[in-house]
């Protein structure tokens, strides 16, 4: 081959790739306008949202919202009792929930991973993970609120740890499963024991995303009102007995966005815009705590 | 001049057979590893080394599938068929991986973890233990300054060292390395090399590699495996200056396949 045949076949190739790389661009940029409009479409619908809540939320928000019982319809007051109500059954339920849930994800990663009761196990929390929370609710009406004859904040309390559980149990699970196994047989070829191995050194390692998915399963639950409406039900006034019905602010909410009464109106927005603030901090913890891993 | 001492066997492989399920990975292995030496085992990927060094400490177990057969004598004792705790000969065993682990805690916990397990030391003896470990693994100068720190905030061959240096702290008397350079530059090979040199006047050293010169460098014998089979095995000088098979001069002068 010449000089000049060498110098053509080059050009040519050139031409070809350059035609490639023109149709690429133009899938590339038709891909980022379509990806840029899902986005614009849905942060449209949450700044919408998020500027409601605030506008009507700010409104009706005064100290006494955060110190008063909820009023009479007509009447002066605040959201106290829901806003404990909400936090002492949201609460409980962490705590009941996620040691349930931490272990059962344990088990799952790190005990019997293909096990017939592993299998069983994974596939009853996913169905409950995906179980609607009203469904939830009737359950532990079912069989909490008609046994003891009374809407509690305990049958509250269940019905929340209910839902908590599966979420825990699936990122526990799949937090410990990203862990290698390489920093697992670390530790055992140090003569670490099992229990040893995954308290101080798997569990450590993913702690960050288990503390994550409670957080988002906390998150979750706060916002959660069909699971209380049959189970704490809803309490006029402050009581911090579990065995009593309860107030909740999602329970407020619903009740009082729903009357035709406008300082409950008033009053319901203020709720919706406590309980997004509140969300939205859990959410922004977890991030931060993802971030900041070891 | 040092006199030579007769050598003292410390491990003794004697018709090992290892299987991954039904894959049978290593095949009728006889081999003495000699007390306070360094030996090494070469061979193309695949041949069944690592998994050989896995036996030793019987790290193979975590996984149901795997199962060996045969007898490896440590001291005396079969430690396949021991009724001994699998933990304590981990300690008399210990491994340094492929990949540097540190521990999800600070440069000094990753080091007293191990320690921990054993032994119960106040506060002044851990931390000299601590100071012990990591001057022999050559990286105290490097961290003294920040112990506290996260262990996976040193570089790739500092975490090396500090897995090195973990292993070392629980005082192990077998020392088995499964290529613990490859991921390394080669300063810190260097300077991991020479650890273990230094080493072997303490510990018996096993040491996988698929560097040739490092093998040659630092071991006094050599292993050379070949498809789960062990082809030849000798003073590292002669396997290097004159093997005695054929398919062991090739692997090693890179005329291999």
């Amino acid at each position: 081959m010449t000089t000049s045949q060498i110098l053509l076949q080059a050009n040519a190739m050139e031409q070809v790739r350059e035609a490639r790389y023109a149709q690429r661009k133009l899938v590339n940029r038709v891909a980022l306008a379509l990806a840029l409009m899902a986005m614009v479409f849905g942060l449209f619908w949450l700044t919408w949202i998020l500027y409601e809540t605030i506008r009507l939320g700010v409104g009706g928000l005064s100290l006494a919202t955060l110190t008063e019982m909820t009023p009479a319809p007509g009447d002066v007051g605040g959201l106290a009792n829901a806003i404990y109500g909400s936090f002492v059954m949201v609460t409980l339920a962490t705590f009941v929930a996620t040691p349930i849930g931490v272990m059962a994800g344990i088990y799952l990663a790190e005990f019997d991973t293909q096990g017939w009761l592993a299998s069983t196990t994974r596939f009853v929390n996913d169905i409950l993970l995906s179980a609607p929370s009203i469904v939830i609710g009737l359950f532990v009406y079912a069989v909490v609120v008609t046994r003891f004859k009374s809407f509690s904040g305990y049958a509250g309390v269940a019905a929340l740890a209910i839902i908590v559980i599966p979420v825990v149990v699936r990122t526990t699970e799949s937090m410990l499963q990203l862990i290698p196994a390489g920093l697992r047989e670390a530790a055992y070829a140090l003569g670490a024991p099992k229990w040893k191995v995954i308290l101080s050194i798997t569990l450590r390692a993913a702690r960050a995303g288990v503390v994550t998915g409670i957080l988002l399963a906390v998150a979750r639950v706060a916002g959660e009102t069909a699971p209380l409406l049959f189970t704490a039900l809803s309490n006029q006034f402050w009581t911090s007995n579990l065995s009593q019905p309860m107030a909740s602010l999602p329970v407020t909410i619903f009740k009082f966005a729903m009357s035709p009464y406008e300082n409950w109106q008033k009053l319901a927005w203020a709720g919706v815009f406590i309980i997004t603030l509140a969300v939205l901090g859990l959410n922004i913890l977890a991030r931060v705590l993802t971030r900041t891993k070891i | 001049m040092t006199i030579a001492t007769p050598e003292r066997t410390k491990i003794s492989v004697k018709n090992l057979d290892f299987y991954y399920g039904k894959f049978h990975a290593l095949k009728n292995i006889n081999l003495e590893i000699p007390e306070n030496k360094v030996t090494a085992f070469i061979g193309p990927s695949g041949c069944g080394k690592s998994t050989l060094l896995r036996v030793f400490n019987r790290m193979f177990e975590l996984y149901p599938e795997q199962r060996a057969q045969g007898e490896v004598v440590l001291d005396g004792e079969n430690l396949l068929t021991s009724k001994k705790d699998v933990a304590l000969l981990r300690a008399k065993v210990g491994m340094v991986f492929q990949k540097p682990t540190p521990f999800p805690m600070s440069i000094f916990d990753n080091i007293a973890f191990g320690v921990k397990l054993f032994e119960s030391l106040n506060t002044t003896d851990m931390e000299e233990r601590v100071e012990w470990a990591l001057r022999k693994a050559a990286l105290w100068g490097e961290v003294k300054d920040k112990l506290n720190q996260g262990g996976s905030s040193l570089s790739g061959g500092q975490q090396q060292r500090l897995c090195i240096a973990r292993g070392i702290a629980i005082k192990p008397e077998v020392l088995l390395l499964d290529e613990p350079c490859s991921a390394l530059d080669p300063i810190s090979t260097g300077k991991v090399e020479e650890l273990i040199t230094e080493l072997k006047n303490d510990y018996t050293v096993v040491i996988v590699t698929h560097n040739m010169q490092q093998a040659a460098r630092c071991s006094d014998y050599t292993a050379y495996m070949y498809l789960g089979d062990l082809m030849e095995f000798g003073s590292t000088d002669q396997m290097f200056f004159k093997p005695t098979r054929k398919e062991t001069e090739d692997y090693i002068t890179g005329r291999f396949g």
